[in-house]
């Protein structure tokens, strides 16, 4: 098992200067590992997009990264008020995000959309009330330009 | 084209970020919400946007993008420049819209 490496992050709530932290520090150890560049930057796309949600709709929450030669999985825990529709969150443009979110340049709707297309897979567990988890699955081995994905999305 | 070449051309002021002029430069984008510059910007554009708030460094740095070029003179928050500088993402500043910045862009590094 020496081959995979698990990192853990306190995403904190509070503050959305903060956001994207882990998605950083999780970047430099890909590339560390040398990593192909194109797959790092998916994940640590997918994994800013899910600090920001966990961030503005939560009050922060935990990502815990796995990775191995074969694949990166990131799973963002949060006990935020949870999602009532998934289908509708994971909608292109809709967005449940405050007026000064959007005045920063977030909260346009697009944070599931870019976490589902830059991932190979993807799963959202949610409970009013409870929480949220959003597991992120990305391929080692798979090279897909962003613009490609972007026009899948 | 390196950042401080494309700098001096269009008489781009330095903000922040020295150790980001050695970037080559390799297309432009512009836009101004993050999330959709995650998506669509490719590495080594120079970024054009109008937010200043400190979350655009770290998308820069996610998206590898060439530098961020700020226009019309607009001031840029003292937490982002601080941040900018910590991880080497050259911002320049200029008083040309975000459409002539692209337009000299193009014509420089179509070359």
């Amino acid at each position: 098992m020496s081959d995979v490496i698990r990192l853990h992050f306190d995403v904190a709530g509070d503050n959305l200067t903060e956001a994207g932290a882990a998605a950083g520090s999780v970047k430099k150890v890909l590339h560390q590992l040398g990593v192909d560049p194109a797959v790092i930057r998916r994940v640590a796309v997918a994994m800013y997009e899910g600090e920001i949600n966990m961030v503005i709709h939560a009050d922060g929450g935990t990502a815990d990264v796995e990775i191995t030669p074969e694949y990166i999985k990131v799973v963002l825990t949060d006990s935020g008020p949870g999602i009532k529709d998934i289908d509708l969150a994971m909608t292109a443009g809709y967005s449940t995000a405050t007026k000064r979110v959007r005045e920063m340049g977030f909260g346009a709707g697009m944070g599931l959309p870019n976490m589902r297309s830059y991932s190979d897979e993807m799963n959202i567990t949610s409970e009013v009330g409870v929480g949220t988890t959003v597991e992120i699955l990305i391929y080692t081995g798979k090279d897909r330009s962003p613009v490609n994905m972007a026009a899948e999305a | 084209m390196k950042v401080d070449k494309l700098a001096d051309e269009l008489g781009l002021k330095l903000l922040v970020g020295k150790s980001g002029l050695a970037n080559e430069v390799t297309g432009c984008y512009i836009c101004d919400l993050l999330s959709y510059v995650m998506g669509r910007a490719s590495k080594g554009d120079a970024w054009i946007t109008v937010q200043t708030n400190i979350n655009v460094i770290a998308v820069a740095v996610l998206t590898e993008v060439g530098c961020v070029i700020v226009p019309e003179d607009i001031e840029v928050d003292e937490k982002t420049l601080a941040k900018a500088e910590l991880e080497g993402i050259a911002v320049l500043s200029s008083s040309r819209s975000a459409y002539e910045l692209a337009c000299a862009i193009k014509a420089l590094i179509s070359v």
